[in-house]
């Protein structure tokens, strides 16, 4: 038993497990808000990711500023997709939303690809020390920020939630539309709210794996792996997704482990998410915190 | 004129004459011209234009089990395409490795993946649509997993070698003469669809579909109907795919991601959920698409377009981009897909001087 790199993997799995509960999270704002499954969630990432390396790179601006500007551009590209694609898809089945939103995924990962290329691209380095040791684990500084901005993501989020008059409305909104419509909210604008809040904590989240692992197309991977994530946690709770998200993580990292040392299968790594995805669905289809009004037929 | 055309109101009495295939006499004829002609294409295109036929016919097949799922039972499914690899694979197997001749292997194949297709629908066909949605999207990644580890069934990394199709001795191979093959078993699949969709259990499938709860309360079983759907559709997946592994003579699992199951979410989508011959339409159209795209790009090569985009080098991206950019056009502006668009312009030349 190689006890080293157990703790070093799960650490690893606790990093990229938080960055899983942060995407997780920003899936679950849009199901609650506006009840569009968003298979487009890691083309998010992908985008952002992109917009980011492209300001650094080829217009040289300092990671500073490249940021605030990553978001922005984000925030209106939420507002953009949610009112030209799914505005005019609200009231029909939900069929349709799911496949606008897988159609959605295709363009975007395609058009990402034809004006980037396909070639993985490295993210400038943004610190200047490689890693930092922390109770005998040498462990990377990327990491650290990884770790420290997702915390922080978490938290602004729950502040918006409970304290901001915007989350309040989005809360309303989610709880009842018809109600919250007749109180002077506008679903409209929370609509497109929750979109563009999703799609600038998506492409954090993108910048910082692209920061670790350089930017390409496999970045929507996480996307995907959102599923298990949220399900785990139940689809239309926001704690509930980023514990999922941790637990999905862990256990990546944990079956790699376990694939490496005793089994030898190879890519354990990649598919033991999904095996979790469907017992769940099978025993417990409303995850962890969910609501349990889930109509089973 | 006796039977020829459809009477100006609805004087169907009777439920045979409800339930009728063609309703017309013509629209018969019509039917039976086409499989004929089609019987004659291998003399009348050359290799490239039957190759597309022979891919519209395979791919038809397993759309046309997706059709059933999506639109007529109102479940989704974006695993297709791992199922599709999934008969390919079975038949491939069954042919080489365990010396079924390719004739019994293809419906054999179907039968497996229908199995398979039962275990990752049986969870999910409890629940609704967007769990189903998630469910499926597992099954795609770990059966392409399975596919990936394999050795003994699919070969792993390495391709894995199908028999060719032979008939009483005679191996039918080259473009001209699968093309046989592949139209038989399009005729004959179409035709069982058509006729399920006419019978207790299809229309129970459409029930299910356009409200489950009265349909439950009319004492369908919606367990039944849900899984069952399910594992049609990955009949006809298996069916397909088996004949693509008898048409390629090598299956490897490389280029059925997710993409191609979305490819054939978008044939069905394109065609018309809830339409048979839409399905063969739609298959034709995201066939045909990438072709298309081929002679523009040919065409603009050189031109002042062609240097601003570099099409030759981007094709593939602007594929996707066209493909996904279809689909979101159908489902906003186009819902009933193509088969819906032909229905109109055949009302509109009935009624030609008085359309409306």
């Amino acid at each position: 038993m190689n006890t080293q790199l157990l703790i070093q993997l799960l650490v690893n799995g606790l990093v990229v497990g938080t960055l899983y509960g942060v995407v997780a999270m920003s899936f679950v704002l849009i199901y609650k808000a506006t009840q569009v499954v968003n298979f487009a969630q890691g083309e998010l990432l992908l985008v952002g990711a992109w917009v980011c390396w492209a300001l650094m790179v080829k217009y040289q601006v300092p990671f500073y500023a490249a940021m605030p500007i990553t978001m922005i551009f984000m925030f209106i590209f939420g507002i953009l997709i949610q009112m030209v694609f799914l505005r005019p898809m609200i009231g029909e089945p939900i069929i349709s939303v799911i496949m606008v939103t897988i159609a959605l995924s295709t363009v975007l990962q395609a058009a990402m690809k034809w004006i980037f290329g396909v070639n993985p691209q490295p993210f400038p380095p943004i610190f200047t020390s490689q890693s930092v040791s922390f109770l005998g684990l040498s462990i990377q500084t990327v990491y650290v920020m990884s770790l420290i901005v997702s915390l922080a993501m978490m938290a602004a989020m729950a502040w918006f939630f409970q304290k901001s008059k915007h989350g309040l409305a989005m809360r309303a909104t989610a709880f009842d539309q018809q109600v919250a419509q007749s109180l002077g909210i506008s679903v409209k604008n929370v609509f497109a709210m929750s979109w563009a809040i999703s799609a600038t904590v998506s492409a954090v989240a993108g910048v910082v794996v692209a920061v670790v692992n350089g930017v390409s197309s496999g970045l929507s991977i996480y996307g995907i792996k959102v599923f298990p994530a949220v399900i785990l946690g139940g689809l239309d709770s926001i704690a509930g997704a980023v514990l999922g998200g941790v637990i999905i993580g862990l256990l990546e990292n944990f079956a790699q482990f376990v694939d490496g040392q005793y089994l030898h299968w190879g890519n354990l790594y990649e598919v033991a998410p999904f095996y979790v995805l469907i017992i769940i669905l099978m025993i417990k289809p409303y995850g962890l915190f969910g609501t349990k009004d889930i109509e089973r037929v | 004129m006796a039977n020829s055309m459809i009477p100006a109101g609805d004087f169907r009495t009777s439920y045979a004459a409800d339930t009728t295939i063609f309703p017309t006499v013509t629209s018969r004829n019509f039917a039976i011209a086409g499989v004929l002609l089609a019987c004659a294409a291998p003399f009348l295109f050359n290799e490239y234009w039957l190759s597309l036929l022979i891919q519209i016919g395979i791919y038809g097949i397993a759309a046309l089990g997706l059709n059933v799922l999506v639109g007529f039972t109102g479940q989704i499914s974006i695993g297709h395409a791992a199922f599709f690899l999934f008969g390919a694979f079975s038949s491939a197997y069954l042919s080489t490795k365990i010396g079924i001749p390719a004739f019994f292997a293809i419906p054999l194949a179907g039968l497996v993946t229908a199995v398979v297709g039962l275990v990752f629908g049986l969870p999910a066909a409890r629940l609704k649509g967007l769990y189903l949605a998630i469910a499926t999207l597992a099954a795609q990644y770990i059966l392409l997993d399975f596919f990936a580890r394999a050795e003994w069934f699919s070969g792993g990394s390495v391709p894995a070698m199908a028999e060719p199709f032979s008939i009483f001795g005679y191996a039918l191979q080259g473009d001209r003469q699968f093309f046989y093959v592949v139209l038989a078993y399009v005729v004959v699949c179409f035709l069982l669809v058509t006729n399920m969709m006419r019978s207790r259990d299809g229309r129970a499938l459409i029930a299910v579909r356009d409200h489950y709860l009265s349909a439950e309360i009319m004492g369908i079983n919606l367990t039944k109907y849900r899984t069952l759907s399910f594992g049609i559709a990955a009949f006809f997946a298996g069916i397909g795919g088996a004949l693509y592994a008898h048409y390629q003579l090598v299956v490897s699992y490389e280029g059925f991601g997710i993409e191609r199951s979305i490819l054939f979410l978008a044939m069905v989508i394109i065609g018309g959920l809830g339409s048979i011959m839409g399905t063969l339409m739609g298959t034709a159209f995201v066939v045909l698409l990438p072709e298309a795209m081929e002679w523009i790009t040919a065409m603009l090569a050189g031109g002042p377009i062609d240097h601003a985009l570099g099409l030759k080098t981007n094709i593939t991206f602007l594929r996707e981009i066209a493909i996904g950019t279809i689909i979101i056009v159908f489902l906003v502006f186009e819902p009933d897909g193509l088969a819906h668009r032909w229905h109109q312009i055949k009302t509109y030349w009935k009624f030609y001087p008085f359309s409306h």
